[in-house]
């Protein structure tokens, strides 16, 4: 039920925060379109970026993959693919914005805690504190096929090497003095004597000795977020995360529970209850009537769900060869097999395939649709949130004054124009009604998402802090 | 036959170890990215070439750090239209994947004016800080340097140029025939591929390798080194399709000459000799330099004693008479770096032979 006084919710003077997700590498990504444009020139993510800003997002946000997708050994050809690398791509960025926070998604199964540091460091000085991190993990061996250590680690210690790379990121990120670099030409060296402190992080997962090479950037360290769904990942999150990246956030009373959830896990890792910025996925489609937004969403749907793709998810859910099919016609009379869980095809497969097959065949002969409609209608979907400004100014004010969330990270259906609308017609309804900044009023990622500076960071000497041997694996 | 390139080191304070007691900025400065923004301005406003970045994960001394390369150098691209940008990537750590999605991102960034001097580790505290088994001895470091190289432009291969072709009609982004597993099996690490990025614009970014370190054919560019011009002439390897030699250089300020500012930083550190050409004097002899030089290699890099002295000198009286002379452009000329350097474009080793 909702409350009607305004004053009768826990947060309400909260504010909606914006991320935009700059998406490609999957069906819901529109290039059939003539409206859709490169995905991978250098003027869509400026666009994009720009945009962003101009609606006074929080942040931009890449994804990344260390292995084009497959789907029966073969590269998946139906859906956008190629990207550039993301700490690259965010680095150019930083010379083209000034405000919106720049966020990377790096995988820490195949990357190195130095060189990860490094980077992120990196994009975090040349934003001027604008860098964020969406720490991923990955245990499977096909994506490790393309690395000098190939596949090396269990499911079970893809949370605890997640935990030891950001570990040993963040000593290195405080390793250096905030008043390390001379001042100076004429000082008696470049950087202060014993300023700077060496680290060693001792893990079974991370074992490392490194002298940092940058200094803290204005917000400390960069603003680490998450994505993992599992209780292990939510634990993760709650111990670790500034922001999580859920896929909570269009049933309000799901994204509550989540949130609910979430908050128990911070006091559990001892962390307060507003320590952390819930930010689910979403797509938003805004059209002037209600019936605009609907069909419009329809015609996203549409264009989303190709013939190809169809069969393709069909496919996926099947785990059978089904080319002879015709994505027009019935669907397939042939029983689901047992799924792959390679890892070559992300995470799109479906835990339980016979009941969703079943589930599919009494809809289908219910409604008489095709098996294309029936994907459109049941398949793997980006969930969309239809409306007008209005309507869904008031939804995302019962969403985020009750606590159920703090914002979205919004993915477009369309490069690079796909932001337009919720930048021209949503923000300013969500402006009149207090619900979204009318300004920028701090400089760095963190300031935006109002957090506090780093956690370990800021003030402490850092040569007594983690010239030390660090015993993650102890913990639990 | 290109111009003559004129290539300039901007990493840290200039190639002396106590360059930075004479820079126009101090230490806590190093990592303001508008002192990048405007050392970017001022080499492509001069005239040069392309710009390198020296890296590595481990921290220098004296800057006791710096920011990523290929960071630094994607930043640039957004701040100069024309000028070369070429990040050191060292070799003997990283992932030859990640180095070639970030080249190849840098070069889509820029339109095509992306390259890559190969670089190695030799210090064996690399190994620790990237949690590898050390790679120590000349030969290590040479087959890893060789095995990336291999790899990086495989990957780059491995899409081909048309590989998005957005079919409407029977729903497919890709034509998966034009893309590519590599299969790269070494001595000690294999790669699958196909890359992650699309192909760059320049098909394969330009690579700069000293001769040392990677075989002059696998190569676009080599580095030469050598104490004076007989030496950087025999040291070019024929094999490489161009030859930039590696000049160091102290010049004559306004206030000072070069042999005065080197003896003054003397007193702090001494400059270490690394077999490289080595100028100190006015414009007009470094002029004179360059233009022997230009009889012999295709083009030189420039390390600078101390890049905020040495920088304004080149830009006002040493660039311009390279371009009356007509020796040097007035500005980069090639629609990609691999094309004003007179290189031939790519070749895509997996090309395949239809239509």
């Amino acid at each position: 039920m909702t409350r009607t006084d305004r004053n009768d919710v826990p947060r309400p003077d909260a504010q909606l925060h914006f991320g935009v997700f700059f998406q490609g590498v999957n069906h819901w990504t529109i290039w059939t379109e003539p409206g859709s444009g490169s995905q991978i020139a250098p003027e869509s993510y400026r666009a994009v970026a720009q945009t962003a800003e101009r609606g006074l997002f929080d942040a931009f946000f890449l994804g990344e993959g260390l292995r084009l997708r497959e789907i029966n050994g073969k590269v998946h050809d139906l859906d956008v693919a190629g990207r550039p690398d993301a700490i690259t791509q965010l680095s150019a960025l930083a010379a083209v914005t000034t405000r919106i926070g720049l966020v990377s998604t790096s995988n820490v199964t195949y990357n190195e805690p130095a060189d990860l540091a490094r980077r992120f460091g990196g994009l975090d000085l040349l934003s001027r504190g604008r860098a964020g991190w969406n720490v991923v993990t990955t245990d499977n061996a096909w994506t490790g096929e393309n690395f000098r250590r190939g596949g090396y680690l269990d499911h079970a210690d893809r949370y605890r090497r997640a935990e030891q790379v950001l570990g040993a990121a963040r000593a290195i990120w405080d390793s250096w003095a905030d008043d390390a670099a001379a001042r100076s030409t004429d000082a008696a060296a470049w950087a202060r004597e014993g300023s700077i402190a060496p680290v060693t992080y001792r893990g079974d997962l991370v074992d490392i000795e490194v002298t940092g090479s940058l200094p803290r950037s204005r917000q400390g360290h960069p603003v680490i977020f998450q994505a993992g769904d599992s209780s292990e990942g939510r634990d993760f999150a709650a111990r670790n995360a500034d922001v999580i990246f859920s896929a909570h956030g269009y049933e309000f009373d799901d994204a509550l529970a989540f949130a609910e959830d979430i908050r128990r896990r911070l006091a559990v890792a001892g962390r307060p209850a507003d320590a952390l910025r819930i930010l689910p996925g979403s797509s938003i489609i805004v059209g002037d009537t209600e019936s605009e937004a609907e069909e419009k969403a329809r015609w996203v749907r549409e264009q989303q769900i190709t013939p190809g793709t169809a069969l393709a998810q069909a496919t996926l859910l099947w785990n059978v060869d089904l080319s002879g099919y015709d994505p027009d016609g019935p669907l397939p009379d042939v029983e689901p097999q047992e799924q792959d869980n390679s890892g070559a095809f992300g995470a799109a497969r479906r835990p339980d395939s016979r009941a969703t097959v079943a589930q599919w065949r009494d809809a289908a002969a219910a409604h008489g649709w095709s098996l294309r409609q029936t994907v459109i209608e049941l398949g793997q979907r980006a969930r969309s949130h239809v409306g007008t400004p209005a309507g869904l100014a008031e939804k995302f004010a019962r969403f985020v004054r009750e606590g159920a969330i703090d914002g979205f990270n919004l993915s477009p259906y369309l490069v690079p124009d796909g932001l337009d609308d919720v930048v021209d017609s949503l923000i300013p309804a969500l402006q009149e009604r207090g619900l979204y900044r009318t300004e920028y009023t701090g400089t760095t990622l963190r300031e935006h998402l109002q957090l506090p500076p780093a956690r370990a960071g800021l003030g402490v000497p850092p040569a007594a802090q983690f010239d030390r041997e660090a015993s993650p694996v102890a913990q639990k | 036959m290109a111009p003559f390139a004129v290539a300039l080191e901007i990493d840290g304070a200039g190639a002396h170890p106590a360059a930075w007691r004479r820079s126009a900025h101090t230490p806590d400065r190093h990592f303001d990215p508008d002192r990048l923004r405007r050392l970017g301005e001022e080499a492509e406003r001069s005239g040069f070439t392309l710009v390198t970045l020296e890296d590595d994960l481990l921290p220098g001394t004296a800057p006791a750090g710096r920011i990523g390369s290929p960071e630094r150098a994607a930043f640039l691209a957004e701040v100069t239209s024309v000028l070369g940008l070429v990040p050191v990537v060292p070799t003997t750590y990283t992932e030859p994947f990640h180095v070639s999605s970030a080249l190849a991102a840098l070069d889509h960034i820029s339109h095509g004016r992306a390259g890559w001097v190969v670089g190695s580790t030799p210090d064996v505290a690399a190994a620790r800080a990237w949690g590898r088994p050390e790679v120590s001895d000349a030969a290590g470091l040479r087959r890893e340097a060789a095995d990336s190289v291999h790899v990086v432009r495989a990957l780059w291969d491995s899409w081909e140029e048309d590989a998005v072709i957005r079919d409407v009609p029977t729903s497919r982004y890709l034509d998966r025939d034009r893309l590519h597993y590599i299969d790269f099996e070494g001595a000690t690490y294999s790669v699958k591929g196909p890359a992650i990025v699309p192909r760059p614009p320049q098909g394969n970014a330009v690579v700069f390798a000293a001769p040392e370190l990677v075989d002059p054919v696998q190569a676009d560019v080599a580095l030469v080194s050598g104490r004076d011009v007989a030496a950087v002439a025999s040291a070019a390897p024929n094999a490489a399709p161009r030859r930039f030699a590696e000049v160091e250089v102290a010049l004559d300020t306004a206030g000072q000459t070069g042999a005065e500012r080197v003896a003054a930083l003397a007193q702090h550190a001494d400059w270490p000799d690394r077999g490289r050409l080595r100028y100190t004097g006015g414009a007009e002899g470094f002029v004179r330099l360059l233009t022997e030089l230009a009889g012999t290699v295709d083009g030189v890099r420039i390390h600078p004693l101390v890049l905020d002295e040495e920088l304004p000198v080149l830009a006002k009286s040493v660039l311009p008479h390279l371009r009356v002379a007509r020796l040097a452009a007035a500005a980069p000329s090639g629609q990609w770096l691999r094309t004003t350097l007179g290189l031939a474009p790519s070749v895509n080793q997996f090309a395949t032979t239809e239509g």
